[in-house]
């Protein structure tokens, strides 16, 4: 049994030591990694813990981040408790085994660090990773600041272990802003953590060797269909194990969690929709538009996937003007958010002013003047009842103003 | 706890874990050679299989043909799905985690073993980097590359493992080329020279030899890798009853050598020693011509333009078998 680290009422931890905190206290069987910036701390983190004999589980350094997912995989199988850490190329590497994880079922969590995806090189944070993953069927919550980033983590366990979810799960804090602040955090002691978690419960293990199982097999068009669609199934109807969990850990904790993290929404007029630090940044930026008489609110989205479709069409039904703001090079179209919160509008049957803003690429700095310069168009659209400004423009770019449509 | 084997009738039916009925080409080594290494011990024994002819075939849902616990990923990672599982099996038996027909197999001196089957694509190629970072690592486990020199899942393109002078999809054969360009890759001194504790080459016609290097696998600690030839009647092009009949030439020409290598080593890799055995001898070793003519993949090297290639082969295979006992004589 691992010893128990005596913890503070409130501790100073950045993000990367929150996730691996978090990681220690769910006493994982098994972690298979492999280092990189801005998640290397992670790994670093766990590997003092079990040097220093915190943790009881065993720990692969191994030789790249597909062995790393790979590892999980083999091991989940097996039988046991299994988590990772990773960002950007890392995460563009484990790729092909993020489908396989999904897809067979295993419950493993995945912490991300979200950075820029190359070329060019780049260390810093953007949500590019976290949209290459989004269809990989994996359930995505998001954390803007270290304490979210320890208490999603704790979460993830309990909620992909759920016997009626059984899928991967991925936190994402985004890159350095989160990553490397630190932040007043306050954990839960070991045995309270140990208690939410609970034990882990293994369903079709390789290990039981009196009865075997067949992980992984082939399927062509007679039977592919159905296993995928079974596996979307379980992952759109997680989301009542999702809100199960985090009322939970709210009975526990008192900390409040929703699908979506609503600021100012109930009279809002405006409203930027964000992932990431940037929501915080848009808070401040809200609150400044407030004192000048503007009904401006924030609207996070907390869980990526499954997508809170329907709970995103009642926060926005009475929002006059919307920015979707995407942290993603977007590839000839549309940002990512900017399409699904369309989508949902456009079910609705209310037509609000819907922006696109591309910003913060590669770690470029969003400022609060930015948001509230956001802020100013989407009151102007509000007010006119159209739309005054491209539909897509670059935030905070160096030279000639970029925009589209 | 070493299976004892007595003959081949009683070993062929010694247990059942691995169901003939699959999707598998008539007279196709792979089911050979996976039968005779599940043969090989009593022991639970679970199974991960690279993408290729063998995982497609036998797990084809609502099918399998694996009555031991398997799994496949990837092209590229069944030894570290293997070795991970490994990992998480040491994890639950010392928390006291592991499932109760699991410890009664401990208790009865059966532990469990875990095997990772490739082809030469998954091992030589696409899958090398987690072979080589499983080895390095020292994972207890065995990887078994079924070697048919050739891509044969996808239809019959060059691997890193086809031999000089074989015609494939991608090296064809024609009026200005003699196929294949380059020798083929030293796998198993690649992987000794890993540190293994054990490193064999086998050959499922001489299926005692192979047991044997198999059960010696199963009794090392740490990382084993096997080499076994995988004769493939659809890229070999030869008939399917000719399979062992192809094997054997394969054996007896010293094409594919039958020997084993051997590193003393510590707990950290320190290596003591290193011994090589060659563990089938040929009484008369037959010309490589005998071998290549077998063989249709080979057919375009009988004409008067290539001939010098067989002479290339024959060269080849004479150097290296000559190597191979001044390796065994040396002892190194």
């Amino acid at each position: 049994m691992a010893e128990k680290m005596q913890l503070n009422e409130v501790e100073v931890w950045d993000g990367n030591m929150a996730a691996a905190q978090a990681l220690r206290q769910a006493q994982i069987d098994v972690v298979a990694a492999y280092p990189i910036t801005p998640s290397t701390p992670i790994v670093q983190n766990y590997s003092k813990f079990l040097a220093d004999g915190y943790v009881d589980g065993e720990f692969i350094m191994v030789e790249s981040e597909h062995g790393a997912m790979s590892g999980c995989v083999g091991a989940a199988a097996a039988g046991g408790r299994v988590a990772t850490a990773t960002s950007s190329q890392g995460f563009a590497l484990m790729i092909e085994v993020l489908y396989q994880a999904s897809g067979m079922r295993l419950p493993i969590v995945l912490t991300v660090v979200n950075r820029a995806l190359a070329a060019p090189l780049n260390v810093n944070g953007d949500h590019s990773d976290m949209y290459l993953g989004r269809d990989a069927g994996w359930i995505n919550l998001c954390s803007y600041n270290p304490q979210e980033a320890y208490d999603m983590t704790l979460m993830a366990f309990k909620i992909g272990e759920d016997l009626n979810v059984r899928l991967p799960v991925m936190v994402h804090q985004d890159g350095f802003l989160c990553s490397h602040t630190a932040q007043n955090v306050r954990p839960l002691q070991d045995e309270e953590a140990y208690g939410f978690i609970g034990e882990y419960k293994p369903v079709n293990s390789m290990l039981d060797v009196a009865n075997p199982v067949t992980h992984g097999v082939q399927t062509e068009e007679d039977w592919h269909f159905e296993h995928k669609a079974r596996q979307h199934n379980d992952l759109m109807n997680s989301v009542s194990t999702i809100k199960k969990v985090f009322a939970e850990f709210e009975k526990l904790t008192g900390r409040k969690y929703d699908l979506l993290h609503k600021y100012k929404m109930d009279d809002a007029e405006v409203a930027i929709v964000a992932l990431g630090t940037t929501v915080e940044s848009a808070e401040i930026a809200a609150d400044r538009m407030r004192e000048k008489g503007v009904k401006a609110g924030v609207l996070g989205i907390r869980v990526l996937r499954p997508f809170p479709f329907k709970e995103i069409q009642e926060a926005l039904k009475n929002v006059k003007a919307i920015a979707a703001m995407d942290r993603s090079a977007p590839g000839g179209t549309f940002g990512m958010l900017f399409n699904e919160i369309g989508a949902a509008m456009l079910q609705s049957g209310k037509t609000p002013v819907l922006l696109n803003y591309i910003y913060g690429l590669g770690g470029r700095d969003t400022t609060i003047a930015h948001l509230t310069d956001i802020y100013e168009q989407l009151d102007r659209c509000a007010k006119s009842g159209k739309s005054e400004y491209p539909l897509q423009q670059f935030i905070g770019l160096r030279g000639p103003k970029l925009s589209f449509y | 706890m070493t299976k004892k084997i007595r003959n081949l009738k009683e070993f062929s039916t010694s247990n059942d874990r691995y169901e003939g009925a699959n999707l598998m080409c008539p007279g196709c080594s792979h089911n050979i050679i996976v039968r005779e290494v599940l043969n090989a011990t009593d022991n639970p024994v679970l199974i991960a299989t690279a993408t290729g002819c063998l995982e497609v075939c036998t797990a084809v849902y609502p099918y399998t043909s694996w009555d031991v616990s398997w799994i496949h990923i990837g092209f590229e990672n069944a030894s570290t799905a293997i070795a991970s599982a490994q990992v998480m099996y040491e994890v639950l038996k010392r928390k006291g985690r592991l499932p109760e027909s699991t410890m009664r197999a401990i208790e009865e001196g059966r532990e469990p073993k875990f095997v990772a089957f490739g082809g030469d694509g998954a091992t030589y190629d696409i899958g090398f980097q987690w072979l080589s970072g499983c080895f390095e690592r020292g994972h207890d486990f065995m990887y078994v590359c079924l070697d048919n020199e050739v891509y044969a899942n996808t239809g019959g393109q060059r691997s890193s493992s086809t031999p000089i002078g074989a015609s494939t999809t991608t090296s064809p054969a024609g009026n200005v080329s003699y196929g294949e360009k380059m020798m083929k890759k030293s796998m198993v001194e690649i992987m000794a020279d890993h540190g293994a504790p054990y490193v064999a080459q086998v050959a499922p016609n001489k299926w005692k030899d192979l047991v044997k290097k198999i059960q010696k696998g199963f009794e090392t600690k740490g990382p084993v890798y096997i080499n076994a030839m995988s004769a493939c009647t659809t890229e070999w092009k030869h008939a399917p009853e000719n399979t062992i009949d192809v094997s054997e030439l394969g054996v007896e020409s010293c094409v594919w050598p039958l020997y084993e290598i051997i590193n003393e080593r510590d707990e950290h890799g320190i290596i003591y020693s290193t011994k090589l055995n060659i563990t089938y001898r040929p009484k008369n070793k037959i010309p490589v011509e005998e071998y290549l003519a077998a063989q249709p993949r080979f057919k375009h090297l009988f004409k008067p333009e290539n001939r010098h290639i067989i002479d290339l082969w024959q060269k080849m295979v004479d150097i290296r078998w000559e190597n191979l006992q001044k390796r065994e004589e040396a002892g190194v």
